[in-house]
């Protein structure tokens, strides 16, 4: 096991970047950093095919330690740099990494827009309910009732439920994992990647210094007990009635669909265009 | 070098088709004719309905200013297009309207065509007013040969409209032959007026 | 071909279009708006002929963000809009211009702030093409006056871009994007295309952003074993993130050398019988059009009357300008807007009058107007 890691901190990780990361002792982005480099590793995938592009907060930072072709965007826009990239190179496997607000506040139109045009995409969401590197304002994910640094009260709005909302915008994988889960995490990112279409991957994550912390949530571990409390499977959740889902997180693949391909699509259409003219 | 510039505005609703006979007609005039043409529009938010305006500049020399200065041709499809765009006409330029639609002349070198009646009742479709006035226009500028708009129309129309869009030509052009412009008065206003 | 066959009567948009098809240009990303739509609408025709990509996007930050992308994996990428969605683009503009990406970008500008007056001429977006995006940044910003600029300035658009690994951004308007005009486009072979410069050394050697004498870093393309990083924030010669003053520094300063460097071919204008004029207007886009034309009425009159027009807005091109302003006793800078451009040339101006035409009632300016004001002045 310790020369796995090794071998996968050597051929994954870059070697002229400058370690230690930005992230905060006991931040769950490693855990899905890990996860993420185990499952492209599982795949076997080419580093010089597979680009990872981030948009803007803690998650933005991750693509810097990788060495694929990393792009680090603007906030909420990851998606529409790998739209433009996937249109240009098929070939290329394009990754997104995102956070709760980077993803549906912000970049909420393009989230909800990749994943109804199809495209070959992987998006992977780590939601830790809270704008951390800005210092802990409220988020599309931060639960009613929750103290943020702009809701000092308490907050008064309501959260999106990530999984599900990609569900319903129309992408071909959906699934949900915590970083507790983490062999679950690693096949659910493999399955996303291997899977032709827009995926999602939400990844619930703890924040606890800016969000566990102003909630009374305790250290990173007590976070993550709460997920292995909280968890509960796809499967499982089909059995239980609305009251009983309160507060639950699901887990595991949400949605698996096949629809057709937009860049056979787009050859389809060339075809037929070459004909006319 | 004199300049010869030669303008043509067109006026009507939208819908009418003003503004495809005014590229029909600066596609004769550059492609077909080998003059410099320039063709401009003006037009609101709306689709239909609502005033449109087209001008062609047709000229020998490479065009500096793309629309129209002063008309030396003015085409009216309905008396608000007329009353509209009548301004900048040159003292000496020629006046075409449908006589369908206008009733009130600003101007007594003015020639009236009925082109929606002809359209409606010798073609068999009102839609081809336009260009039932495009071959008027063609001709009375006597700057166009009728094969060469003839092509322009050919290459502008889809392919199962064709011979209906030529019918409406011919039928503009022979309107148009009918007129005798020498009996149209002088302008009493004079060259002078005329603006750079 | 004959040689009718290659005249052609086209709107500005699409000369546009076909300019950029000349350029190499195989990827489209866009959202309509008048009065730029038709770019859109004849890239949608065009590019999958031609083997590119075209893709409406959900709005016109989304379709910066798609045209970035795809530049960066290699291919030649436009969007087109008017005033509002260039400021929507603005961000992402930004982060072209940090990260030295290749794109043209197409602003069919309209009248007033916000949505104005959609379907009428202005040029009310001048200081918006150089200053829109945040922070200190060079541009190149080129403006087109007839349907052959259109497709002439769409190519050397993209050339610049790709030499100086920069976004160009072209200024049309709506006399210019919707006047139709015979024009012959030069035969594919007589065009030259410029190709962004590609790294030369082995992977393992590559430095993403290292400077040289032309202070243009070599591209690589994502995906073609280069792996490196790409990133909005100030970055070293890496492409990592730094705040190290001595780094940030050099990267800042060799952004703008690298324009400065190419002053000499990037700042574009045109004379129109400027020897002997004592006056002269200076002028841009469709207006440098009724321009020309008054100059030549007031030579008619006795009026030694000349015409300096500028293609290049930005880097303003002071070099070409100040022999204007040292040769005639004053000059006139009409505009369709309150005085955008005027004021660059009072910014530069050591010598000579300076009169201005500022029309912003959405109509265009006739060669009446500059003709008055030129036997005026």
């Amino acid at each position: 096991m310790p020369e796995k890691v090794e071998r996968l901190r050597h051929d994954y990780l870059r070697h002229d970047k400058k370690f230690p990361h930005v992230w905060c002792p006991g931040c769950g982005n490693g855990i899905v950093l890990g996860a993420l480099i185990r499952a492209i590793d599982s795949l076997k995938l080419e580093k010089d095919e597979l680009v990872l592009a981030s948009g803007i907060g803690c998650a933005g930072r991750m693509p810097v330690y990788v060495d694929f072709n990393t792009l680090h965007t603007t906030h909420g826009r990851a998606l529409t740099f790998a739209t433009g990239i996937k249109l240009a190179n098929p070939s290329l496997n394009v990754l997104t990494v995102m956070g709760d607000g980077d993803a549906t506040a912000i970049g909420g139109n393009h989230f909800i827009h990749a994943a109804r045009r199809n495209l070959d995409l992987t998006a992977i969401i780590i939601n830790n309910q809270i704008y951390g590197m800005t210092g802990g304002q409220y988020s599309p994910t931060t639960p009613y009732g929750s103290k943020a640094a702009t809701a000092a009260y308490g907050h008064i709005e309501h959260a999106f439920s990530i999984a599900e909302l990609a569900v319903t915008a129309g992408a071909s994988f959906v699934a949900r994992g915590t970083v507790y889960h983490v062999p679950l995490l690693d096949k659910l990112i493999a399955q996303g990647i291997s899977k032709k279409g827009f995926s999602v991957i939400e990844i619930i994550s703890n924040c606890h210094i800016q969000y566990g912390r102003r909630n009374k949530m305790g250290d990173p571990v007590t976070m993550m007990q709460g997920f292995k409390d909280r968890a509960v499977t796809v499967e499982k959740a089909a059995t239980l009635s609305a009251e009983e889902l309160h507060d639950r997180i699901t887990i595991g693949v949400l949605t698996d669909v096949d629809k057709p391909n937009y860049t056979e699509e787009l050859q389809k259409i060339r075809d037929i265009a070459k004909d006319k003219s | 070098m004199k300049d010869d510039r030669y303008e043509i505005r067109f006026g009507g609703s939208g819908g009418q088709g003003i503004i495809l006979a005014a590229v029909i007609l600066a596609e004769a005039a550059g492609v077909y004719e080998g003059y410099y043409a320039c063709q401009t529009q003006s037009y609101g938010p709306e689709a239909r309905g609502g005033r449109s305006k087209a001008e062609v500049v047709i000229s020998r020399n490479e065009i500096d200013y793309p629309k129209v200065i002063q008309m030396d041709l003015f085409l009216a499809m309905n008396q608000a297009a007329l009353d509209a765009y009548f301004f900048d006409f040159k003292p000496n330029g020629l006046l075409v309207v449908d006589s369908t639609f206008v009733k009130q002349l600003p101007s007594s070198r003015a020639i009236s065509i009925p082109f929606t009646r002809i359209a409606r009742d010798d073609i068999g479709k009102e839609l081809v007013a336009n260009i039932v006035a495009l071959g008027a226009v063609g001709l009375l500028s006597r700057k166009f040969s009728s094969d060469n708009l003839e092509k322009a129309v050919i290459a502008r129309v889809p392919q199962q409209f064709r011979d209906i869009n030529v019918q409406a030509l011919h039928a503009g052009m022979k309107a148009a032959s009918e007129v005798d412009l020498a009996y149209l008065p002088r302008s009493v206003t004079t060259d002078e007026e005329k603006e750079v | 071909m004959t040689e009718q066959a290659t005249r052609q009567v086209l709107q500005g948009n699409e000369a546009i279009v076909e300019g950029a098809l000349a350029a190499g240009c195989r990827f489209f990303a866009g959202y309509p708006i008048t009065p730029a739509s038709e770019i859109a609408e004849l890239m949608s025709l065009r590019l999958p002929a031609a083997g590119g990509t075209f893709i409406q996007m959900e709005d016109e930050i989304a379709s910066m963000g798609a045209v970035i992308g795809a530049s960066l994996a290699g291919v030649k990428s436009l969007t087109a809009t008017s005033g509002p969605g260039f400021s929507l683009m603005q961000e992402n503009l930004g982060y072209a211009c940090v990260a030295e990406v290749p794109c043209v970008v197409v602003n069919v500008m309209r009248a007033g702030p916000s949505t104005g007056l959609p379907t009428s001429p202005a040029q009310g977006d001048v200081m918006q093409a150089r200053w829109g995006t945040h922070g200190d940044h060079p541009i190149i910003v080129l403006s087109v006056s007839t349907v052959s600029d259109c497709f002439d300035i769409t190519v050397h658009a993209f050339n610049l871009s790709e030499k100086y690994r920069v976004p160009v951004i072209i200024l049309s308007d709506e006399v210019v994007s919707h006047t139709r005009e015979a024009v012959f486009l030069p035969a594919p072979e007589k065009i030259e295309v410029v190709e962004r410069i590609r790294p030369s050394v082995p992977p393992e050697w590559y430095i993403p952003y290292e400077d040289n004498s032309r202070g243009v870093p070599a591209m690589a393309v994502l995906g073609d074993g280069y792996r490196h990083h790409v990133t909005g924030l100030i970055h070293d010669n890496k492409g990592f993130p730094t705040d190290r003053p001595e780094e940030v520094n050099a990267f800042q300063r060799r952004q703008f050398r690298k324009i400065t460097n190419g002053f000499y071919e990037i700042q574009m204008t045109k004379s129109f019988m400027m020897e002997d004029a004592e006056v002269a207007v200076i002028a841009y886009g469709s207006v440098s059009r009724s321009a020309l034309h008054a100059i030549k009425a007031a030579r008619e009159k006795g009026v030694k009357a000349g015409l300096l027009q500028l293609i290049t807005l930005f880097p303003f091109p002071k070099r070409n300008v100040d022999p204007v302003l040292r040769q005639c006793r004053a000059v006139l800078v009409p505009e369709m807007n309150m005085g955008q451009i005027s004021r660059e040339v009072k910014r530069v101006n050591l010598s000579s009058k300076v009169v201005t035409i500022n029309r912003v009632d959405g109509q265009f300016i006739t060669p009446t107007e500059i003709y008055n004001k030129l036997l005026s002045m």
